[in-house]
């Protein structure tokens, strides 16, 4: 055994210690990107929100000129598109996971599944410009006239659908928004169906269970708290997207009612405005808007991570 | 019974059609998608389009700046975000596997992979040009290594876990050092699948727009140089898009069309590539 003098031994005892702090320093590195990013938009907004307070969040004033600043309308956008993507993305994603976990035939379930990941995989900033040249287009000839001429009339909700057929504005943006989070809610959706354990549903089909019974009655309750956890991931991206809803809101700093009139979100503000913003409260005001959507969405994909955790461990995974 | 039979037969039936019916409408906006960005884009793709700067309103001209700018940008954050993600990436799977730090970052990572990308985008905006004092490329590419990271982490700590134990413990029983058994036994074994990680990454960042506009921002003219604002395919699609020139808007096309190409071509082939070396 002359290959293990004690001199070697102690060099390669070093070596893995230096291995070790090498490894941990960059994973500590994620923490501080992390960390450094929320400590820097907090320090970049606080003249804003020492200049307006609790103000800057309640107000829909966005005056560039006189230097009044006021989040409500932003925020009001995002959380109203981001609210439309979640209505039209969470039952397709769960049909779309429903239909690739038990009743697409086996054969064509990897393309479909490679075909979702696709709509996934697609620059944002692609979904921006056939929103913007297509698909805003598309709703002005054909649906924003059609939502104003009939739902636009009905009592209580008419004035939601009620507005010039622009195409641009929150619905059109709350689409594109639908269809980008899709793949994403799909896509875990179907590996959370997939964890049920067979037994399960084998025990429910013996007994005389159709398609539907064994999703609603054991796979969905069994999956519960990671399908919200999956929604809530949809969320995340959803409030923190900034190009595809840049180009259909319209950008405009007005609080309408109605969902075909123009908008703004927090994420297009900054993107439309930030380039722009010549004064130091202007830039502090889109920096502080910054740091109000990280909070927000840290806390959202916590939320989600956190209900996604419970069933891998369930299922004895080791992360 | 025969009309609750009936019954349950018909609400499943409903929702074999309504699964089918999500599936087939999640589809059709992929194609929409593609459909008019090749149909748009074909059109305004020529030789040019690889040999001239991007033109000034109303005048003809290519990309050739854009897309250097934007392959040296993802070069260099290749460069410092792949090696940082597969180290953290080991920590997390190996050295520090059951510790209290490598739980708490492999949650807060997952966070970050999913955190938009403007915040990014701002965070590096204060960190490196606010201080230098100009928008540069160098800052560009330190914003996408931030985006990169977190998908390098999490692809390479997978990777290293499905290297099963046994060839860690046959590695410890020849009494070779730690560091030894993951550089050289449990890297080669897991490469593919970071390498993977590392390309898929790559995806990811060469669409990223948000994160660019206040870094790179943009430049109309060639710029070899990394220290001053450069052009970028995205910002430029971008901007272009926004315009109200119709030469503008046939570049912007023409960009997205070679963009989504190298995006959804680079996923599809290193998808097929990783399931065939998984068989």
């Amino acid at each position: 055994m002359t290959a293990f003098t004690p001199v070697i031994r102690s060099r390669s005892a070093a070596a893995d210690r230096a291995f070790n702090l090498v490894t941990a320093g960059a994973a500590w590195l994620v923490l501080v990107v992390l960390g450094a990013t929320a400590a820097s938009m907090a320090w970049g907004g606080r003249l804003a929100f020492q200049t307006f307070g609790l103000g800057f969040i309640t107000s829909q004033d966005w005056d560039v000129v006189q230097g009044k600043f006021g989040a409500l309308v932003p925020i009001y956008g995002t959380l109203v598109t981001s609210a439309i993507a979640l209505v039209i993305a969470v039952p397709i994603s769960l049909g779309i996971a429903l239909f690739l976990t038990d009743i697409a035939p086996r054969w064509i379930r990897g393309p479909i599944g490679i075909a979702v990941e696709l709509l996934a995989a697609i620059p944002s900033i692609i979904y921006g410009m056939w929103g913007l040249f297509i698909f805003a287009p598309f709703m002005a000839a054909h649906v924003d006239p059609l939502l104003s001429d009939t739902l636009g009339g009905w009592p209580l909700i008419g004035p939601i659908f009620t507005g010039p057929p622009i195409g641009i504005g929150m619905l059109t943006a709350g689409i594109v928004l639908g269809i980008m989070v899709i793949p994403f809610i799909a896509a875990v959706a179907r590996d959370v169906f997939n964890a049920v354990p067979p037994p399960l549903k084998e025990s429910a089909i013996a007994l005389g269970s159709t398609r539907w019974e064994v999703l609603s009655r054991v796979t969905l309750p069994y999956t519960r708290s990671a399908i919200i956890g999956a929604i809530f991931l949809g969320l995340g991206r959803a409030l923190g997207e900034t190009m595809a809803v840049t180009f259909v809101l319209g950008n405009a700093h007005d609080l309408s009612m109605s969902l075909l009139m123009p908008s703004n979100s927090i994420a297009a503000a900054i993107a439309n405005e930030f380039t722009e913003a010549d004064t130091e409260l202007y830039r502090s005001a889109l920096i502080a808007l910054a740091f109000l959507l990280f909070v927000v969405t840290f806390i959202v994909l916590s939320a989600a991570k956190l209900m996604l955790l419970r069933i891998s461990r369930a299922h004895g995974r080791t992360h | 019974m025969r009309a609750i039979l009936i019954r349950r037969r018909l609400v499943d039936l409903f929702a074999f059609l309504f699964a089918s019916g999500a599936t087939l409408f999640g589809l059709f906006w992929l194609f929409w998608i593609l459909w008019t960005t090749l149909g748009q884009g074909l059109g305004a793709i020529n030789f040019g389009l690889f040999t001239q700067m991007t033109p000034p309103p109303g005048s003809q001209g290519g990309l050739l700046n854009a897309f250097y700018g934007s392959a040296i940008m993802i070069f260099l954050a290749v460069i410092i975000g792949a090696p940082l993600g597969v180290a953290a990436g080991t920590y997390l799977a190996e050295h520090g596997r059951h510790s209290r730090l490598a739980s708490i970052v492999s949650f807060l990572n997952d966070v970050l992979l999913s955190a938009p990308s403007i915040v990014i985008g701002l965070f590096v905006y204060e960190l490196i040009v606010r201080t230098s004092g100009h928008f540069s490329g160098y800052a560009g590419a330190v914003a996408l290594a931030m985006i990169l990271l977190p998908i390098v982490v999490r692809t390479s700590d997978e990777a290293l876990r499905l290297v099963p134990d046994q060839m860690r413990e046959a590695a410890f029983a020849l009494g070779i050092p730690r560091w030894r058994v993951t550089a050289q036994i449990l890297y080669k074994a897991a490469m593919t699948a970071i390498l993977t990680g590392v390309l898929l990454g790559v995806a990811r960042i060469a669409g990223e727009t948000a994160p660019l506009l206040f870094t790179a921002l943009n430049n109309q003219f060639w710029s070899g140089s990394l220290g001053g604002p450069l052009a970028n395919v995205p910002v430029v699609i971008f901007q272009y898009a926004m315009s109200p020139y119709d030469e503008w808007h046939e570049l912007a096309w023409a960009g997205a069309l070679v963009l989504t190409l190298f995006v959804l071509g680079l996923n599809l082939t290193v998808r097929i590539l990783a399931k065939r070396s998984s068989k």
